[in-house]
């Protein structure tokens, strides 16, 4: 299994590599404005729960891009799948559902990891200084799982790429602004916060947040995040499975 | 090397192959021959384990294809029609990718990337970009990096497709070179001189059916050996004869204007199926 999952991580790799020159500028250029329009001049004197309206920012924008970019594999899949017809070469070697599936997420979980390593530059810039410890990480890494898994499934059912484009609509864009990105997701009121907090994106946010500050980050949300990434990468294999023939 | 016993596959409400039944043996070169949407690639998915078959038995090199496992996709060697290189990665780097994703040493790889680069007058291009290289250059790698792991079987899903004439007689020359070495090769093709040159027996597949299989001497043999071409008002009639003094007979005859050729498989397939392949 090792083998097939690292033969797929290493093509992902090289095209990265390939391209990280225009990579690096083109994924500065979104936490950027946020932090120039939100975090500077919006935000100047706003205080959030105890903190600068910047800090509290970067930590959802680190939740966000690491959402963002492992999900951005999805479109990587299909590139290769529709227009490049790379999926036929990977199907046509010996090399498990299971192991293909592991090389590209580990291949979303890169891409998110170098996103946020842009961020916290960025964020450095600015003068925000944020407790990177193992928590952080960690939270980072449960959050990329989860939707570098669930990018590899739906592009395995999508038909097209232009059917890619309408699911980061509906599901990716959505969340990005409702998952406690921006504003603490205590100002919704309570039935509102139910359901917030049942996107995966609200608990990597908040575990970040609280990671980033130095706290403790609240250890049911890292079990959420744990079984949704879980769930999304078993059917995720499943979804290889169908998408031959 | 490949038995093929009532193999059916239907896509929704289309039957793409219909109880097709046919063997190659070992070291051989077998052409399936057929126009468009005749079911070729479809056979060449089933035999690669690209997709499941509906029913039938499908054998290669030992291995039931009923379940096709990771094990039998080791004895295949796939070039698709599509060009499916890394067009941002080099040529190496695409080769690379091959050996990790049939698990080969990093020594194997390097030994065998050099000797099949070398094999295909290639080894001068290791680094450049796939998107920098010609139509042909493009076929030749796909080629050799199909047979990177030294697969039992090498399948060609019409190989030469969009390629000038030159280039595909240097393609056509690769292949005899292949089969020089033992390799049992599997042609797809709906190009008449392909299978022609190239093939030790043609099967014709029409509509998902087959329609014969034998070699490409006896299946023009059937119709004579030269045929004349005569363009009527809406139509070619052709006509056949065993030897060339009798077509000369033929035209000194007649006031009509005529083209004298050999037989070829088209006009088997014309005659056996009614239709012509391209």
């Amino acid at each position: 299994m090792i083998h097939g999952a690292s033969a797929v991580y290493y093509r992902e790799i090289l095209i990265l590599r390939r391209r990280l020159s225009r990579l690096v500028p083109s994924w500065s250029v979104s936490p950027l404005l946020y932090l120039i329009a939100f975090g500077y001049a919006m935000g100047k004197q706003v205080t959030v729960q105890g903190h600068s309206y910047m800090e509290f920012l970067i930590p959802g924008l680190i939740a966000m891009s690491s959402m963002t970019h492992a999900f951005a594999i999805s479109s990587e899949i299909n590139i290769a799948r529709f227009y490049w017809h790379i999926f036929e070469e990977i199907q046509a070697a010996p090399v498990s559902d299971l192991s293909y599936v592991t090389g590209e997420v580990l291949a979303g979980m890169t891409r998110a990891i170098l996103a946020i390593l842009v961020i916290l530059v960025l964020g450095l810039l600015f003068g925000v200084v944020l407790s990177c410890n193992a928590w952080f990480w960690l939270a980072i890494l449960l959050n990329s799982f989860v939707f570098a898994s669930l990018a590899v499934g739906l592009a395995m059912l999508v038909k097209s790429h232009a059917d890619q484009t309408l699911l980061t609509s509906f599901v990716i864009t959505p969340m990005a602004f409702l998952g406690g990105t921006f504003f603490p997701v205590e100002n919704f009121p309570a039935w509102t916060q139910k359901i917030i907090y049942l996107l995966p994106l609200t608990h990597a946010a908040t575990s970040i947040r609280a990671a980033a500050f130095g706290d403790v980050p609240a250890l049911s949300s890292l079990v959420i995040l744990a079984v949704i990434g879980s769930l999304f990468f078993y059917i995720s294999v499943l979804c290889v499975k169908k998408a031959k023939d | 090397m490949i038995r093929i016993q009532n193999l059916n596959k239907t896509y929704k409400s289309t039957q793409a192959l219909i109880n097709v039944n046919f063997q190659v043996n070992k070291g051989e070169l077998f052409a399936f021959l057929g126009p468009n949407g005749a079911g070729k690639t479809t056979t060449i998915r089933i035999l690669t384990g690209l997709s499941k078959l509906d029913s039938g038995l499908v054998m290669l090199n030992g291995f039931n294809l009923e379940h096709p496992g990771i094990e039998s996709r080791r004895q295949c060697g796939l070039v698709p029609q599509s060009i499916n290189l890394d067009r941002e990665l080099s040529v190496i780097e695409n080769l690379n990718i091959h050996c990790r994703l049939f698990r080969m040493t990093k020594e194997q790889s390097a030994s065998r990337i050099d000797e099949l680069l070398d094999y295909v007058e290639m080894s001068d291009r290791k680094k450049t970009l796939v998107k920098n290289l010609s139509g042909g250059m493009k076929r030749r790698l796909m080629i050799a990096r199909a047979l990177l792991h030294s697969p039992a079987i090498l399948f060609l899903d019409e190989p030469t497709v969009g390629l000038d004439a030159a280039m595909r007689r240097k393609i056509w020359a690769l292949i005899r070179k292949i089969q020089q070495h033992e390799t049992t090769i599997f042609l797809t093709t709906h190009y008449i001189e392909e299978a022609q040159f190239l093939a030790g027996r043609v099967a014709f597949i029409d509509n998902g059916a087959i329609v014969v299989v034998d070699t490409p001497e006896s299946l023009m043999k059937q119709k004579g050996t030269w045929a004349l071409d005569r363009l009527k008002e809406d139509d070619m009639e052709t006509l056949f004869f065993n030897d060339r003094n009798q077509a000369n007979d033929y035209i000194a005859a007649h006031k009509d204007s005529f083209t004298l050729r050999r037989v070829n498989l088209e006009d088997s397939f014309l005659a056996l199926t009614g239709k012509k392949i391209q």
